[in-house]
């Protein structure tokens, strides 16, 4: 797999403890009273080590990248203009509402069999394998269903996995474990912080001419699937945008936090984030509109990507531009709050800032922008993945589809049944689908980078058309009407589909060039906020987001996707923020790290563009991270265009936007992504009492 | 240990408890009601949403001494009949008001009140009727538009189920 085993299951005795949630001991008791009391019987000897919160000063890398193309320093002299800018995200929760579980059943030929709320059974199965000694029969992966994942149960559960599989094998019996609320806010991975750097030369006319693009993203204590997201964070870096000369440094650090791992978006919504700011600034400082800059500069066909990849299908980014623009009303509305900008400022408290003296509180802003996505695995991860999908017509007469793709609200079970019962030209009713059990289904690859639909959906099409090939070809009739009498003569068929590369793709991972995506997908974004100028309180009103998925499947499942994905974002630009002390998250409860409600979400309009990608038969390019990606910027391009204050650090928090507005120094919370330190304050500075220490 | 006596879904029940045990344990694990869920234990999130004398309450946060004598009702006594679906269960399945379904019971039983209450389908007041149930998947948009539109078809409500234009096989 792509995610590196440096995690131990436990800290060894003698062992390094390299973050305040990290596992030293299992404890099993057949009721929660027992457990509390084995709790305290446990005593652990700790001597302190010198902590690195601060992924700037580390010294430990777990992944560098660099891309170039062309001659940025060259190009910079040329320039008309020349804009740098810092950029800072922190961590975010993916918070599905069902927390990670695993429950692990000791076999009795020496194995294990779990059953847990899971994204990637395979995962879990190779974890299992590694970590337990066990063969591939004796470990056994069976996906529960599954309260949501975004990607925070695409690796740690295999950490569950294991650590009940322990206590399963010891005691001898059924374990289950079970995370509240607490605990898997405390210790399950979260989206990378990252701190963005960007210098861009523009010629007065806003056309590109070169990016020096520096990432550096917080790894957390161990490395896992850090290299991954990096890759795919760095590859979309300079946002969906020609430039002939680009510089794109990425390396992420090691720090005392808990691990990051994989959320919707995986790296490309922190570096996207502050490519559009960026590039919104740079319009602003043109006096071009944030619509204008963007035609100039979106990518077309035929146009080279900085891993030197030429687009050659597929390309819409210009497309879901101008329809978000047009139904979003960007040019009339921000024309609006112009006129209404120009009143306000210098009629405030603070000279020369927007707070308000006036009868207006609240201003009105529109923001845009623009991303992009690339469709599955990054480079060569899905050869290297080689997935198989498998199709059976039982002797029982039955079409079933065996994969290890896992639903977990997103549709998988309701799209793949689709897409084969169209082939096959059957009802939809007359195809089912295996349970998730590493017992029963091949390895179709984890469930993640919006692969499904495209990756894996494309593989049961194949399978689709050669089953029906094979019985048609035996029977002479309509594979609808004389496949059940073909199974009853001839007995079952299976067909298994393995992946192969997509013709003409390829990437080179040494040196970092090729098409690092088969395809990409396209979306752009206009939200409306209001913002109070006594608080700094935002609400984002409206929100209309284009989305090119390629092409649509199931258009309900589509729109809900763009839904549920602008919403997270909106939470990212606006709310969600962990706080750190010592690199231990200090709201980690549900009462204190807050995600939208319905009173705060948006009304949300979708609009699903179709380029589709020749690649695979039906061209779909997934759907799950691309609202991700682009709703950020468009938030905080509205709270620029309401209040004339660039956030460049999320979320904008109401202190962050009074800080901006307020003009004073000094003022704003410490950086996302920050720790305080540990070191108790001076009681005149800190009134309140610290939260409990609650050790683990 | 205390007997407790009430109504569950219209069916006397009595549990041996300890008074403190809450009502979304009892239901769960006395009573093998798993259609209520946990999601944060701490009154946050709305999963664990249940009507106790017709209101919704987190039922974590419900103590069983408290639900002595009264009438309680889970998502599991919603539909009509085994092949009836409740018309707001009907809403949700031809909206898409769900997706990974872990929020669905709570959203399902605050919303069946709001409409007991002589809810309407104006949707800022739909949206003020679930602010205390998280949802992480769908942006609320469908689920919104599920109870308006249950509240727009009260009277018919009852109809018979329709299968989901998706639904899972």
């Amino acid at each position: 797999s792509s995610i590196k085993a440096d995690q131990p299951i436990l800290v060894p005795v003698g062992g390094e403890i390299r973050h305040h949630a990290e596992p030293l001991a299992l404890l099993a008791a057949p009721d929660r009273a027992v457990l509390r009391a084995a709790r305290h019987a446990v005593r652990v000897r700790t001597a302190p080590l010198p902590p690195v919160f601060d992924p700037l000063t580390s010294d430990h890398i777990f992944a560098a990248y660099e891309l170039a193309s062309g001659d940025p320093e060259a190009a910079f002299v040329a320039a008309d203009l020349v804009l740098e800018g810092e950029y800072r995200v922190g961590h975010q929760e993916q918070l599905y509402i069902e927390n990670n579980a695993m429950i692990a059943v000791p076999t009795e030929d020496g194995g294990v069999t779990v059953h847990g709320s899971l994204q990637c059974p395979y995962y879990v199965h190779t974890a299992l394998k590694r970590g337990l000694g066990i063969d591939d029969r004796q470990a056994r992966v069976v996906q529960a269903e599954t309260g949501g994942g975004f990607g925070g149960k695409e690796e740690f559960p295999s950490v569950i996995a294991l650590h009940a599989a322990l206590l399963a094998g010891v005691a001898g019996r059924p374990v289950r474990m079970i995370y509240d609320r607490h605990e898997d806010l405390a210790a399950t991975t979260k989206r990378h912080p990252a701190i963005v750097r960007h210098r861009t030369g523009v010629t007065r006319d806003g056309r590109l001419l070169a990016q020096d693009i520096e990432v550096v993203m917080d790894g957390g204590a161990y490395c896992t699937l850090t290299p991954v997201v990096l890759s795919r964070g760095a590859i979309h870096a300079g946002g969906p945008y020609r430039c002939p000369n680009v510089r794109i440094r990425a390396r992420a650090a090691r720090t005392n936090t808990p691990p990051n791992g994989a959320f919707r978006g995986f790296g490309a919504p922190q570096t996207e984030f502050a490519a559009e700011t960026h590039l919104n600034r740079i319009a602003e400082a043109l006096g071009l509109s944030p619509l204008e800059i963007r035609r100039r500069n979106v990518y077309r066909l035929g146009d080279t990507t900085p891993t030197g990849q030429v687009l050659r299908d597929s390309v819409a980014g210009e497309e879901v531009l101008e329809r978000a623009a047009e139904a979003g009303e960007f040019v009339r509305l921000r024309a609006r709050h112009d006129a209404a900008r120009a009143r306000r400022i210098g009629s405030a408290i603070v000279p020369g800032s927007p707070l308000r003296s006036g009868p207006e509180r609240v201003a009105s802003g529109v923001g845009l922008a623009l991303a992009w996505h690339g469709a599955g695995f990054t480079g060569s991860g899905e050869v290297k993945l080689a997935s198989v999908a498998s199709l059976e017509l039982t002797a029982e007469g039955e079409i079933r589809i065996l994969t290890a793709s896992t639903e977990m609200g997103q549709g998988t079970k309701t799209i793949f049944p689709q897409l084969v019962s169209d082939t096959l030209g059957v009802p939809y009713e007359r195809v089912i689908l295996a349970p998730q059990d590493t017992a029963f289904v091949p390895d179709s690859g984890p469930t993640v980078a919006s692969r499904t639909a495209m990756v894996v959906g494309g593989l049961l099409i194949k399978a689709a058309q050669r089953l029906r090939a094979q019985v048609e070809a035996a029977t002479g009739g309509p594979f609808a009407t004389t496949y059940r009498d073909h199974t009853r003569a001839h007995g079952a068929i299976r067909i298994d589909q393995r992946f192969e590369p997509y013709p003409g793709v390829g990437f080179d991972d040494d040196t970092y060039r090729g098409d690092a995506y088969p395809a990409f997908g396209w979306a752009a974004c206009v939200a409306s906020v209001e913002v109070d100028l006594d608080t700094g309180e935002v609400h984002v009103r409206d929100v209309v987001s284009a989305d090119d998925v390629g092409r649509v499947i199931h258009p309900v499942l589509a729109e809900g996707q763009v839904e549920g994905g602008t919403l997270q974002a909106v939470g990212y630009a606006t709310i969600e923020e962990i706080k750190l002390r010592d690199g231990r998250y200090l709201n980690d409860r549900l009462a204190t790290y807050i995600i939208p409600t319905s009173l705060d979400a948006p009304r949300i309009t979708t609009i699903l563009v179709e380029a589709p990608f020749d690649g695979v038969p039906h061209g779909a390019k997934g759907v799950g991270e691309l609202p991700m990606d682009v709703g950020a910027p468009a938030v905080i391009a509205a709270i620029a265009d309401a209040t004339g204050v660039w956030i460049a650090d999320l979320p904008a928090s109401p202190e962050r936007i009074l800080a901006g507005m307020s003009g004073v120094a000094g003022v704003a919370p410490l950086p996302p992504g920050a720790s305080e330190p540990a070191a108790p304050r001076p009681p005149a500075a800190a009134p309140a009492a610290a939260p409990p220490d609650r050790g683990r | 240990m205390t007997a407790f006596r009430f109504t569950v879904n219209a069916q006397p029940v009595e549990v041996d408890v300890p008074g403190m045990r809450r009502l979304l344990d009892v239901l769960r694990e006395e009573l093998a009601l798993t259609g209520t869920k946990e999601g944060c234990g701490e009154g946050e999130c709305g999963a664990c949403t249940v009507l106790l004398d017709g209101a919704p309450v987190d039922s974590c946060l419900v103590p069983i001494c408290q639900v002595d004598g009264a009438v309680v009702s889970t998502v599991e006594g919603l539909a009509p009949a085994l092949d009836r679906l409740d018309a707001l269960q009907t809403a949700f399945l031809e909206t898409g008001g769900a997706q990974c379904g872990i929020c669905t019971p709570g959203m399902l039983m605050a919303g069946r009140a709001y409409l007991d209450d002589g809810g309407g389908p104006d949707e800022d007041a739909v949206r003020e009727a679930i602010a205390g149930n998280l949802c992480r998947c769908t942006g609320y948009t469908k689920i919104v538009e599920a109870i308006a539109q249950a509240a727009g078809a009260s009277a018919d409500r009852g109809h018979p189920p329709l299968i989901p234009p998706g639904g899972n096989p």
